[in-house]
Order: C-alpha cells, then sequence, then structure tokens
C-alpha cells in the first residue's frame, strides 16, 4: 500500500540528497572535528560548512548556531540559559498553545518557585498582545513564544513581539521548530535572542537540532563539558547529523526562494477547501489568513479524531488528531482547549500536514476516500441525526 | 498508536448491528459528546424472552465502536437473566483484550446494558447514579467502587484507565483513592504511633511511613521519596524515579504524601519539595 504521508509537523521523510551528504561521515570521514590532524580537520571543515547554512536559512551568523540534539535540547538550553544567566529573575512568561518542550517545562519550574504567566489566545488561536504586554515586568527572566503552533499552523507576529519584549530589556526565546523552513526569517530584523529547530521537521534526519543564540546575548552551557560549540555545549559533535541538517537548510532556503512553499500552500488551501465544500459540520481550526503555509487543523463535528485516523490509516493515509484518545490523555489538546474549541468538535480535529514532496495526486486521494469516512462515523454516531434535525430546525 | 487486537480492529472496521431499533424493548444511553465518547444500545426481544436483535450507536474511538459492536454480538439469543452477568472484563474478553488505557470503552459497554435492561424491567430506580465524584467527566461513587470492586483496581491511574475518573483536573485524586481504600478494605501495617513524639521518634516515626506506606505506593508508578530533613513540623523531601519528572508530582506531594505523615505521624506536618 501507498503511503499517504500528511503528517509533516510529526515528523519529515530525510531528503534523498541529505542522506547522500550525510553518508560518508558514517564511513570513511570519521575523524573528531577537535583532533589537530587534517584527518578530523577535513570534518571540522564539513561542519563549518553546515553552521553557515544554518546560519544564512535564518538571516544569522554562523558562530550564533549551536549544534543541539533536538528541538527540545534546544529549548531547554534556552530558558535555563536565561534563568542561570539572571538569577534574581524569577518571572517565566510564555503562552497557553505551547509545544510539550516548553509547557511541561514551565510547569516543572513554576513548582520550583518560579511564576509563571501563560499568555491567552484568542478563538482563531491569536496571541493576546496586550495581556502579554501588561503581565511584562522587572522580574521577568525570559518570554518564550513559538512562532508556529504545531497544531494548527497559526503564527505569532514574532517580529514586533520581539522588538518590544527586547526594548523592556528582557530576553525573548522563540520555538520555531516548525516555522523554520516554512516562511522566510531574518533574525537580524527582530529582536529574538534565541530560536530553536528541529533538523528532522526539515527533512534532515532525527536527533539534530540547533539552537541560535545572539551575538551578546547572556548564556550558560545546558550540557558542559569540552570545548565543543565554544563551551556552549559539551560533547562530541554528532558529525553526520551536522551535515545533514546544514544540507537540509541548504536546500529550504532554495525552495522557499524557488516558490516550492506557493506550490504546498495552493495544495494545502485545495485539500482544505474541497473539505470544507464537501462535508458538511466542518471548520479549520486557526486564523487561516495568518498560518504555515503546510498545515491545516479540520474540525468534524460529532465524531472522534483516532476513529478517523484509523480509518484513513487503512487507505495508507497518515495524519493526526487533537482528540482525546490518540494523546493518552483524556482529554483534547491543550491548543484546541486554550482557543475554546467546543467539545462537539476538538474530538473530532484533524491535523494534516504537508511537505514539498506532497503531490496533488495524494491530495485528491485524501478528497477521495475522506468524505465517505466522515459520513460512515457520522452514521454510527448518536449524535449525528439529532443535530441534524435541530440544524434544520 | 494504540495496540489493538485483530478482533478489536475487525469490529471497529467491520462493526456489527449498528442501527437504531424503533420499537426496542429496552435502551440504555450513557456518555456524552465532551466526554469523547457515548453509546445509545438498544435490543429487541424474542420467543422465550431471548435478545433476538441488538443495535448501537457509537460516537468514540476504535475501541469504543469495537466495544459497542462486541457487546451487540454478546448479547443476541441470550436472556436478560443471562446478560445481566455480562461484566466489561467479558467485552475486552471477547475481543482477545483492550490496552489498558481504553478499559473504560468495555465499561462503557457494560453500563449500556445495564441501562437498557433497567429501561425495559421499567426499574430506572434500580440503577443507583450515586454522588458525582469527577466533575470532568461525571463520574460517580458508584461507578468507581463498582470498576474497582470487579477488575480489582489498586491505583487511581487503574480507576481512570477504567471509568475515565481523576483524569482531568485531578482535584477528584483524594476521594478516588479513598474509594479504593475502602473497597479493598486496606488494613494496611501502619506503624505504631506513641502519644507524644519526641523530634528523634517523629523523625523515625517519619521515615517509617515513607518506607512502609508511602514508597510502595509510589513504587507503582516507579517513583520514590526520599527524606531530606525534618525541621519542626516542615517534612523536606526529594522525589525520585519517575515522580522527579512526572508532571503530576506536585500533587503526590501535597494530596497524598502530606495526608498520609499527617495520618500515620501527626496533623501538624507539612511536606515541602525541596530540589
Amino acid at each position: 500500500m501507498n503511503v499517504i504521508y500528511l503528517d509533516n509537523n510529526a515528523t519529515t521523510q530525510v531528503a534523498p540528497e541529505v542522506v547522500q551528504a550525510m553518508l560518508p561521515f558514517y564511513s570513511e570521514l570519521y575523524g573528531n572535528p577537535s583532533s589537530m590532524h587534517s584527518f578530523g580537520g577535513g570534518v571540522a571543515a564539513s561542519i563549518k560548512e553546515a553552521r553557515e547554512n544554518v546560519a544564512r536559512l535564518l538571516g544569522a551568523a554562523a558562530d550564533e548556531i549551536v549544534f543541539t540534539s533536538c528541538g527540545t535540547e534546544s529549548d531547554s538550553t534556552a530558558i535555563r540559559a536565561a534563568i542561570e544567566s539572571y538569577p534574581a529573575k524569577k518571572h517565566l512568561v510564555t503562552s497557553r498553545v505551547e509545544h510539550a518542550a516548553i509547557k511541561n517545562l514551565f510547569e516543572s519550574l513554576s513548582k520550583k518557585g518560579y511564576r509563571t504567566t501563560f499568555v491567552p489566545v484568542d478563538r482563531q488561536g491569536r496571541l493576546d498582545l496586550d495581556f502579554l504586554y501588561e503581565n511584562l515586568t522587572d522580574d521577568t527572566a525570559i518570554v518564550s513564544l513559538m512562532w508556529g503552533n504545531n497544531e494548527t499552523g497559526v503564527i505569532f507576529p514574532i517580529e514586533e513581539i520581539s522588538r518590544r519584549v527586547k526594548e523592556r530589556g528582557i530576553v525573548f526565546h522563540t520555538d520555531a521548530v516548525q516555522t523554520v523552513g516554512k516562511i522566510p526569517i531574518d533574525l537580524s530584523r527582530t529582536g529574538v535572542d534565541m530560536l530553536s529547530l528541529s533538523g528532522h521537521k526539515i527533512h534532515a534526519p532525527k536527533g539534530i537540532g540547533a539552537l541560535y543564540i545572539r551575538k551578546g546575548t547572556k548564556f550558560a552551557p545546558f550540557m558542559i563539558g569540552g570545548h565543543q560549540e565554544k563551551g556552549r555545549r559539551g560533547g562530541t559533535e554528532n558529525t553526520a547529523a551536522i551535515v545533514g541538517l546544514g544540507k537540509a537548510a541548504e536546500m529550504a532556503r532554495k525552495h522557499m526562494a524557488s516558490g516550492s512553499y506557493t506550490a504546498v500552500r495552493e495544495l494545502r488551501d485545495t485539500l482544505e477547501n474541497e473539505i470544507l465544500a464537501h462535508v458538511p459540520s466542518t471548520f479549520v481550526n486557526g486564523d487561516r489568513a495568518n498560518r504555515l503555509p503546510n498545515t491545516t487543523s479540520i474540525a468534524f463535528e460529532y465524531v472522534e479524531g483516532e476513529a478517523i485516523l484509523l480509518m484513513l490509516n487503512e487507505y495508507g493515509i497518515c495524519a493526526s488528531s487533537g482528540s482525546a484518545c490518540t494523546s493518552g490523555s483524556l482529554e483534547p489538546s491543550h491548543v484546541l482547549r486554550a482557543m475554546g474549541v467546543p467539545f462537539t468538535a476538538a474530538h473530532g480535529s484533524i491535523r494534516f500536514s504537508l511537505s514539498r514532496f506532497t503531490t496533488r495526486q495524494e491530495i485528491d486521494f485524501v478528497l477521495e476516500k475522506l468524505p465517505p469516512v466522515i459520513a460512515r462515523l457520522r452514521q454510527m454516531s448518536p449524535f449525528w441525526k439529532s443535530a441534524m434535525l435541530k440544524a434544520r430546525g | 498508536m494504540w495496540d489493538y487486537t485483530d478482533k478489536v480492529k475487525d469490529h471497529f472496521l467491520n462493526p456489527r448491528n449498528v442501527g437504531v431499533i424503533e420499537d426496542a424493548d429496552g435502551v440504555g444511553e450513557v456518555g456524552s459528546i465532551a466526554c469523547g465518547d457515548a453509546l445509545t444500545f438498544y435490543f429487541k426481544l424474542g420467543e422465550g424472552g431471548r435478545i433476538k436483535d441488538a443495535k448501537f450507536q457509537t460516537f468514540g474511538c476504535a475501541s469504543a465502536i469495537a466495544s459497542s459492536s462486541a457487546l451487540t454480538e454478546m448479547v443476541i439469543g441470550k436472556t436478560l437473566d443471562e446478560v445481566s452477568k455480562i461484566t466489561n472484563d467479558d467485552i475486552a474478553g471477547y475481543l482477545g483484550g483492550l490496552p489498558k488505557e481504553k478499559m473504560h470503552c468495555s465499561v462503557m459497554g457494560r453500563e449500556a446494558l445495564e441501562k437498557a435492561i433497567a429501561c425495559h424491567l421499567r426499574q430506572p430506580d434500580k440503577i443507583v447514579e450515586g454522588e458525582i465524584v469527577c466533575e470532568c467527566f461525571g463520574v460517580t461513587d458508584r461507578e468507581i467502587e463498582r470498576a474497582v470492586r470487579e477488575n480489582r483496581l489498586k491505583t487511581i491511574e487503574d480507576v481512570t484507565d477504567y471509568t475515565k475518573a481523576g483524569g482531568g483536573c485531578e482535584k477528584c485524586h483524594e476521594r478516588i483513592q479513598g474509594i479504593i481504600d475502602s473497597v479493598l478494605g486496606t488494613t494496611r501495617l501502619a506503624p505504631i504511633k506513641p502519644k507524644v513524639l519526641t523530634t528523634i521518634q517523629k523523625i523515625r516515626l517519619i521515615e517509617e511511613s515513607i518506607e512502609r506506606e508511602i514508597n510502595p505506593t509510589l513504587k507503582k508508578d516507579a517513583g520514590r521519596l526520599e527524606l531530606v530533613d525534618v525541621n519542626g513540623d516542615r517534612v523536606m523531601v526529594r522525589l525520585g524515579g519517575t515522580c522527579a519528572s512526572c508532571s503530576k508530582s506536585h500533587i503526590t506531594l501535597k494530596h497524598y504524601v502530606e495526608s498520609k505523615l499527617r495520618e500515620l505521624v501527626s496533623p501538624e506536618l507539612v511536606v515541602e519539595e525541596v530540589p
């Protein structure tokens, strides 16, 4: 069975060019980049090139990039660095819709005596900016806000927010794991002090991430060890994965420049518009005007997400859900709840996330298979008929 | 991805007896859309008081649909007396088992069956509703009690897996623990407590309580509590094992450890977590 992979916010296919770039570092080029001999030095040169490629994708300087093991490590490093650099400050700010890497870290820190503020969002998933600015204090150590939401794709106005937060003398971090490589980013025009990114969301392998640290930002390492990454992250470099991330960053930049994300956006819009047109009692979660080009979260009322996913799975279609049953918890996703999506819809919300590898044929296949799945589950649902009768008055 | 048996997958992808019986002899409705699953179960009696037809409508995940479908197959051809003996475990067993976190789907099936029988016998009163314990999922003390008794549940997590109770805001965890304790009739070995405690006695008693009472319970979740210091009535502890990284650890500490130490050692104790 063919796999129709529309779960690219979970992880992406490693691009074949990335695999090719990595392979020598698993065989003949096994040198340690810290070594004095030219055998290791050659590897160091490849890492330097990768660092430059990642920096170029962000509008940053190469020495502002620190390689980490994943997005979560980048997030933890950034938050802990700010806390350690400003030990007197005990207030931390984030939003109510963050990824677990920030959400659970903040919840853990709040138990350790830090005061935490979770900025709310509106029904469209847009950040309450007034609330954010009103809650900044001289005691605030760091503001951490995601750039693009992993579930809905809603983009926060990070350029503007980061400048305002910086004016207040507060460190600003953004989790841009879902955003990097999907929309152009130029950090030189922002007030972002630290930014997290992850390789496997941009067609590099799992197990590699990066943290951007603006020059002049106070920093304390999370992993203490050797002098690697200029002492900002100890531990021998994951050379092959770093080279892979560099290649993926280079390709992402080229693809964005050549408009491949316009094509992704068009496919996403087709998928979304056709579903809305052909499946009744369905709506999009999140601000449609301000979203990552590859993501859509669609609520199918009166049906449950896990059942939808497993029926799609029978056709090889991979998506994900904000429903309770798929998360292992009993409540629907915290993102949809923070947005005030009603329970009738939150339980049946499905996220489709595309990539530049997604084809029109795949979208057509989903559009063929999905509506009967929803109709079948609704016919099984005790709420559907009464909801329809009520709607007709 | 859930590890569903082939039988669960089959009943989910090809559910038996979906629909409504207009002139049903019994109808049972359970769950709600807010809770994430709901089931309406219908049966029609035939000759000799045997169920000749059963149908269902379910809103929910794969295991909820499969449990409902299995239930209809299990009851057709049987008398009400026979089906009234069906337990949630029978439904799960019919499907070759359910993931532990999904056992509440089988409980939902048993509840719908029971309600349908009570509806037929015109004995809605026979269903004692009980008092709501878990407000997030509207679960009553009676439902929790029964799930604990029938499935020999031992922890709050078990109760959540089987009834959903305690899976939301977690405010009811203390009451759930109380129900578990009373059902299991736990006469746990409590340390002997002298009337007036000297400081050294108090520390020893705290240590003993942690070793005998608290750590065995936390161990079920691979957690561990370590006594760091005692200063007057302030008990400083450190959470280890999975507790250290668990987001629920604060609740564990406040509700469980503190209440246990107050009960076993001194009602004035205040528990504090130290890093």
